[in-house]
């Protein structure tokens, strides 16, 4: 994990004389050689990444080396690696700490729920869009849709909380008509997580059925042609053509969300969160932060985020060979 | 460039329907299907716009009427007290031109850090091109954290500067990918052969030919980036503590969730603190509109190409 990536032709270099003379002999020529000409020819697009790879090394390749500071005890002065080592205290701290699962298992079900409602209501738009030949109705509906993907997270969440504020919100109104009292609804625990994984599904199921639109218009109209002359219905049609045609981009779109689960987002939970709904609400991401920048115990919060990072590749990695194993799609074939 | 897309994407959207309308009549159950689907499709029209509409028809009531609830979908005494307020208000008009100037900014380096790696990545003769690949998707699986990496953002000097909403976040492996993807399937081997005959570096290459002939996904990109760089808070939230520097996104929620007021709030009489407190109603609203706005305003023209650039990036390259 260090800055020499093989952007330089391995150590210390053989002269270019050198290089022309393995170059003179044709049969074998030895990767370094290969490098050490296509760096020669090409080095202005080695001189191009430079920068760029700079970037890579310094803003996500050194945070993983200072991760190791979730196993010392850190202090700002002798810096990450100069701090004193304390091998696992600060994870065995966390793993006893009564809050430990509270935080996973809020960061589980939020997601999880998260997953189960947002995968499958895009590929209902999508299929009920693609049913449509009326083209005006088509496109406003898709644009409409598509649009609160473009709106901040903060404007969503006061969106939300506006909506659903006692005194001011519409949907007071609307279940006020009904003879139900008014609820506080951010001041429940109970509702904090159906608030957060519906407003996200507002948000994104316009975006996320373009996806599977694309898949839908690349599927081959001579296969429902034939199923049309078959006697096939609209809905027969959608389950043995169009389901079966977005199969593989359906597979990887669920391995990611799935593989992602510990990891949900930082930004939406934290400005949903109030004192009122916390002991639903904190996620390990938004403990994270407090432990991190508001307590300052820098050990500890990269302890956790470390903790968290390590489950959520092991997950990622697993969802993906068991979905290779069952469908033939994974991530990366 | 958009014109010829366009054209294209029409007619190959266009085809599969025409035929399905010359085929067999439609059944009895397919036409009332096809009404469960137009039913179901306007349930969704009508769940994503009311809430935006709602929104909107509040930004522009009076702010009495915005208080006592009474607003739906239609402003009622309107007026556009709310904007004024908004528009005089210091810390939001620092805050959008704080906004627009990451976004800006920060657009400008994204797009050109992201073609200096998309580039030499994309092309056969770079040694290492698999490795360095690797090396970013890498990134995307497995992160050190979020203070491994504020530790490296205050060891270079950047907390509480304007660097720190630009730099950290400045490269996307998603970006890369689709720049990486767009530029080895459309700028084919010979031209760049053709273009070396005549004397033409690589630089050269790079900023004569490839770039003119990549315009609508650096479009794609630039646009991406300028809506996350727009849309985004945590960065701010981490690295900034001057509110001089805060983007709009802080001084939003501040106002909005946070509920701290601006401007002066040394009022006397009662009357007078229940219209500020009406007034403070209304001023939410409209501050979602003003801030959504300049996204929403390109957003219809910007969404075709937008929906291209995830496409292909989607093509596994």
């Amino acid at each position: 994990m260090s800055a020499t990536f093989e952007v330089k032709p391995a150590p210390a270099g053989p002269a270019p004389r050198a290089a022309e003379k393995a170059a003179r002999k044709p049969p074998r020529t030895s990767r370094r050689t290969q490098a050490w000409r296509s760096l020669r020819r090409h080095w202005q697009l080695y001189l191009l990444i430079v920068v760029p790879l700079a970037y890579f090394v310094i803003f996500k390749y050194i945070p993983i080396s200072n991760a190791v500071i979730a196993f010392k005890d850190y202090s700002p002065i002798k810096g990450p690696w100069g701090s004193d080592w304390v091998g696992f205290k600060n994870f065995e701290l966390f793993f006893q700490n009564p809050v430990f699962w509270t935080l996973v298992k809020n960061t589980f079900f939020l997601a999880a729920y998260t997953v189960l409602a947002s995968f499958p209501i895009p590929i209902i738009l999508a299929i009920a869009l693609n049913e449509i030949r009326n083209g005006r109705f088509k496109k406003t509906v898709q644009l409409v849709t598509y649009a609160p993907y473009f709106i901040s997270t903060v404007v969503v969440v006061s969106m939300t909380i506006l909506v659903l504020s006692p005194r001011l919100g519409f949907v007071n109104d609307a279940i006020g008509l009904f003879g139900v009292p008014q609820i506080d609804f951010l001041g429940k625990p109970d509702y904090f997580r159906h608030i957060y994984v519906w407003s996200d599904v507002w948000q994104t199921t316009g975006y996320s059925a373009v996806i599977y639109l694309a898949a839908l218009s690349g599927i081959d109209p001579a296969l429902h042609e034939s199923a049309r002359i078959d006697g096939a219905s609209r809905l027969q049609r959608i389950r043995n053509v169009d389901l079966p045609g977005i199969m593989p981009t359906a597979v990887i779109i669920l391995v990611l969300g799935v593989g992602n689960i510990m990891s949900i987002g930082f930004e939406k939970a934290y400005l949903l969160q109030n004192p009122l709904n916390q002991s639903q609400s904190e996620i390990i991401a938004t403990y994270v932060y407090k432990t991190g920048l508001l307590n300052a115990d820098f050990s500890m919060a990269t302890a956790i985020g470390l903790f968290n990072s390590v489950i959520n590749l092991a997950l990622l990695l697993c969802v993906n060979f068991v979905a290779k194993r069952i469908t033939g799609n994974g991530l990366w074939s | 460039m958009s014109v010829t897309l366009q054209g294209f994407r029409r007619t190959a959207g266009k085809r599969p329907e025409q035929s399905r309308r010359t085929t067999i009549e439609e059944t009895r159950t397919d036409k009332i299907f096809l009404i469960g689907v137009k039913i179901m499709l306007w349930i969704a029209l009508i769940v994503v716009a009311v809430p935006l509409i709602y929104i909107v028809a509040n930004s522009f009531s009076s702010p009495s009427a915005v208080s006592a609830g009474r607003v739906l979908l239609w402003p009622i005494e309107p007026s556009i007290r709310a904007y004024k307020e908004a528009f005089s208000d210091p810390l939001i008009m620092k805050g959008y031109l704080n906004s627009f100037i990451y976004a800006i900014g920060g657009t400008l380096i994204s797009v050109t850090l992201t073609i200096a790696i998309a580039y030499p990545l994309s092309r056969r003769t770079f040694f290492g091109r698999n490795v360095i690949m690797s090396l970013l998707i890498f990134t995307m699986l497995f992160s050190g954290g979020l203070i491994p990496t504020y530790l490296v953002v205050q060891d270079l000097g950047m907390l509480n500067t304007r660097w720190a909403m630009v730099i950290p976040s400045a490269i996307g492996v998603w970006q890369v990918i689709i720049a990486r993807t767009f530029f080895r399937s459309t700028i084919p081997d010979e031209l760049y052969e053709a273009a070396t005959i005549d004397g033409a570096s690589d630089l050269r290459f790079l900023w004569s030919i490839v770039i003119p002939l990549s315009k609508p996904v650096i479009a794609v990109i630039a646009l991406m980036y300028a809506i996350f760089q727009w849309n985004s808070y945590f960065d701010a939230l981490i690295y900034l503590k001057d509110p001089g520097l805060f983007p709009l996104q802080i001084v939003l929620r501040n106002v909005l969730i946070l509920n701290t007021l601006t401007g002066s709030t040394t009022t006397t009489s009662l009357a007078q603190q229940l219209e500020q407190q009406q007034l403070a109603n209304v001023l939410k609203y409209a501050l979602i509109v003003i801030s959504s706005l300049p996204v929403l305003i390109i957003y219809p023209f910007v969404a075709r190409h937008f929906t291209k650039g995830v496409m292909v990036g989607a093509v596994k390259g």
